[in-house]
């Protein structure tokens, strides 16, 4: 039994230590927010938060996400939005969606380090591939909750 | 009504009266509570006791809006509370026992609103008009002293209100009127206003609402392979390897492929590659992209080509032209590539019925697939549309996945299995937009007016592969000929070729369909602008009558671009025209090059005129997407053919453009009213042409092939 933290719980899953995280988070723990666009860690659709830092999950094994702090976007807040979820909502954000809950988690560990990003730290941190074209509003919501007072 | 509702598990049928239904829904997680009522006005609206209101949408939601766009056409006639607004998806099983009640489920061609405005608006006004006719029957006065508004009826003498919660039941059983008044556009309140889309809060909290989330009890998972080669089949599988992987189920060999179940996806997947899998190639194996091109240009050196126009007396008039110019362009195959891969869950119940989910741009084509694969009358199979992650055209008319998906569930009768293609899978089996080739030979008159202009196109038939039925007798794809057919400008000499090239990649619906032809004809008429010594925009406007649309949108995106100011240094502009999809639509773009020859595209003006704009914030959103779908497609993205195969995998080969590329986008929304347009592709035509254009501008460099990666754009 492979034990990991997950949304601030142990959860335990009967996998191999080389499955990648997003496949024991969809299939074994029934976490499907994130979602698989690519497994070879390109698109960014299975970004969960991996010690704070915004990871693919297709990209990590099981083994090394043990011990480590994982959270996935049913994890992201406690009780109602997030505040990036909140600005998600507000600037409309989405088109299909598929893509946006690893966008969010993506702008939430880059606004973690970063709570003033510049447009340059914008376009090296999100790397996550939209098909649909959210990407203005993605910037437009990043810059609005970065002038929130904190 | 003997109409049977099984496709909630929590929804029964109490009673069914008059002209609509009266539903209890008993919720298992309010066992104890209260049942809550809930009354079916029409086959669009149910009206809860609490003041709820449930919007039923036929069409499918990929981002596009449609979903919230219809329910604000819905709720602008019914007059209610939008705060109490949801809607959900009807179900196709439903529409085909209840004699196709919801009209087309079919979600393309920037239809969605556009073909059903109509209906559902007199569904919603029919539902005010009985609810008010309801509260005028309880307080026995005439309808016409009762107003609504806000899921509220008043009696205007006397001031007595009744809430839409404590009306829907008793109008449910009265007659709906034979006639209803629909509201003008100018005195929308909900319709033609900014709401939040309806179903972006649960797509930011991650809700499983796509096709790949489905959970279900005792869920399996497939992974699929097809044969590489299109049109190949299994000859022979040797499973011995994969059958040994942990959480293995079953392998299923059907004649056109070979899916692994197991317990996951990624089990699947990996004894998928384990799998030695031996194919017949059906002798396509040996065809590669220049054996394509070989075959489309066959096809522009034939005689005697159908004409899909012929106006005026081309062949003289460029006899004696001043001018001519010819020009040559071509574009590649390319996938949708939407993000979310093809996907489909089915699962054979023991009382001999099939339920589906999966991501489908049509309900109704997914219930005849799945029932035609299982050998199922339709009314024994139900199809749960779920949120698509991204359509684009892919999942409307193939049906593929969910023909697959049955086939494997069908392997295994009682147990729920979830198909998804791997991305390689989703890469390589597409149904492409056609690589076409196309030469246009234009004669101009002394001043450089453009007289006669003869196209002769070589493309594969979307048509021919996919709705055969609909290619008219005289072998024209109308997808494939369109904005030469039907060209904007007034020429007075046109004469249009076709040459139906189809090869064995399949062919499909890629966001605007005919697209390439914009992107064509547009960079043409700006070489005729060059050598006409004109202004690239002033030499449309001389082609367009006044009052025509396309010449109101581009005078409309010349002045919002300030078409002619002072730009930055190295910055420089391009325009294209385009009509299409019901819509009007022209576009500026403004571009550099670097040193290295690397194109920015900083700024994007389009003005769209469709008439009219249900939702402006899902409409720019829409722009917004087709600059970034059309961009990746102008920069990076073709799909070769080499050994009977795409050659493309994965996005490592098949780039997405990233969120530094996004140029700015301003839209510009000139609703003239008096027709209904779309807005899911129109932006996408005119920009492959504004960019190149502005390319041209900015380097002297004609680009006729895209992508741009071929190029080397490095000024001269």
């Amino acid at each position: 039994m492979l034990k990991l933290n997950v949304n601030g719980r142990v959860r335990e899953a009967d996998v191999e230590p080389e499955m990648p995280l997003l496949w024991v988070l969809r299939d074994h723990l029934n976490l499907t927010g994130a979602k698989y666009g690519c497994g070879i860690g390109v698109c960014g659709a299975c970004t969960v938060l991996v010690d704070g830092a915004a990871v693919r999950a297709c990209a990590v094994t099981a083994a090394e996400a043990a011990g480590k702090r994982i959270v996935t976007i049913e994890g992201l807040s406690e009780k109602g939005l997030h505040r990036v979820q909140q600005a998600w909502i507000e600037h409309e954000v989405p088109q299909c969606g598929y893509c946006q809950t690893g966008m969010i988690l993506s702008a939430v560990a880059l606004l973690e380090k970063k709570p003033k990003p510049t447009d340059a730290d914008i376009d090296a941190a999100m790397t996550n591939l939209c098909r649909c074209g959210t990407y203005g509003r993605v910037r437009a919501a990043i810059h609005a909750l970065a002038a929130q007072k904190a | 009504m003997s109409t049977k509702l099984s496709r909630r598990d929590f929804l029964k049928v109490s009673a069914a009266v008059g002209g609509g239904l009266a539903l209890e829904f008993s919720f298992p997680w309010l066992a104890r509570a209260a049942a809550v009522r809930a009354t079916e006005v029409n086959a669009w609206i149910v009206i809860h006791a609490d003041d709820r209101v449930v919007i039923r949408i036929a069409r499918s939601e990929m981002g596009q809006g449609t979903f919230t766009a219809l329910a604000q056409l819905v709720a602008e006639e019914l007059d209610c509370d939008w705060a109490r607004v949801s809607a959900e998806f009807a179900s196709p099983n439903e529409h085909i026992r209840r004699n196709r009640v919801w009209g087309s489920m079919s979600t393309g061609g920037s239809m969605g609103v556009r073909s059903s405005q109509d209906y559902v608006r007199r569904a919603g006004a029919a539902a005010r008009e009985l609810l008010v006719a309801a509260a005028a029957a309880r307080w026995q006065v005439p309808a016409a002293e009762c107003a609504a508004d806000k899921g509220v009826v008043t009696h205007k003498p006397s001031g007595r209100t009744l809430r839409y919660g404590e009306l829907a039941a008793a109008a449910a059983k009265l007659a709906p009127p034979k006639e209803v008044k629909l509201r003008e556009p100018k005195d929308w309140k909900i319709a033609g206003k900014p709401l939040h889309r309806l179903d972006i809060p649960d797509k930011v909290l991650g809700k499983p609402v796509f096709g790949v989330d489905v959970a279900l009890p005792g869920l399996l998972h497939a992974s699929i392979a097809q044969c590489p080669v299109f049109g190949g089949s299994v000859k022979q599988v040797d499973a011995a390897e994969a059958l040994k992987l942990r959480g293995v189920k079953k392998i299923v060999r059907v004649k056109d492929f070979v899916a692994v179940v197991a317990d996951s996806w990624w089990r699947a997947d990996e004894a998928l590659k384990k799998l030695k899998v031996e194919w017949d190639e059906a002798g396509h194996g040996g065809v590669d992209s220049a054996a394509i091109a070989a075959m489309l240009r066959e096809g522009l050196a034939a005689a005697d080509l159908p004409q899909a126009r012929n106006l005026g007396d081309t062949p003289a008039t460029l006899a004696g032209a001043a001018k001519v110019i010819e020009a040559e362009y071509a574009s590649p195959y390319l996938n949708h590539a939407t993000l979310e891969p093809q996907t489909c869950t089915a699962w054979f119940k023991s009382g001999g019925t099939l339920e589906v989910w999966t991501s489908t741009q049509d309900g109704e084509a997914s219930l005849r697939m799945a029932a035609e694969t299982a050998g199922l009358p339709p009314e024994k199979v139900e199809v749960h549309k779920m949120m698509l992650g991204g359509g684009f055209g892919r999942r409307g008319a193939p049906q593929d996945f969910v023909r697959q998906g049955v086939l494997i569930a069908k392997a295994l009768p009682g147990v729920p299995v979830k198909l998804m293609w791997s991305r390689e899978e989703d890469m390589q089996h597409g149904f492409y937009r056609p690589a076409s080739i196309v030469r246009m030979k234009a004669g101009l008159d002394a001043k450089g007016n453009l007289v006669a202009i003869h196209t002769k196109i070589a493309c594969p038939s979307i048509l021919k592969m996919l709705m055969p039925h609909a290619l008219g007798g005289n072998a024209i794809d109308f997808t494939a000929v369109r904005f030469f057919s039907d060209l904007c400008y007034a020429v007075p000499n046109q004469r249009v070729e076709y040459a139906m090239r189809n090869g064995h990649v399949p062919v499909g619906f890629w966001r605007a369909p005919g697209q390439q032809n914009g992107f064509y004809r547009e960079c043409f008429i700006d070489e005729l602008a060059h050598a006409a010594g004109r202004d690239p925009v002033d030499y449309r406007l001389a082609m367009l009558p006044a009052g025509d649309k396309n010449r109101l949108v581009l005078e409309a995106v010349a002045k919002a671009a300030n078409w002619g100011s002072l730009l930055p240094a190295g910055v420089h502009r391009g325009v294209a025209v385009a009509d299409g999809f019901g819509s009007y639509t022209a576009m500026v773009a403004e571009v550099s090059v670097n040193a290295e020859g690397a194109l920015k595209v900083h700024r994007i003006v389009v003005a769209i005129d469709s008439g009219h704009v249900v939702n402006p914030d899902t409409c720019a959103a829409q722009a917004e997407s087709n600059v970034i779908y059309g961009l990746g497609s102008i920069l990076y993205q073709e799909n070769t053919v080499k050994n009977g195969r795409i050659a493309e995998t994965n996005f490592r080969n098949f780039r997405l453009p990233q969120i530094a590329e996004m140029p700015k986008v301003e839209t510009v929304l000139v609703p003239t009213g008096g027709f209904w347009g779309g807005h899911g592709e129109p932006a996408i035509l005119p920009l492959a042409p504004a960019v190149c254009n502005a390319l041209f501008a900015a380097t002297g460099k004609r680009i006729r092939t895209l992508p741009l990666k071929h190029h080397d754009l490095r000024k001269a």
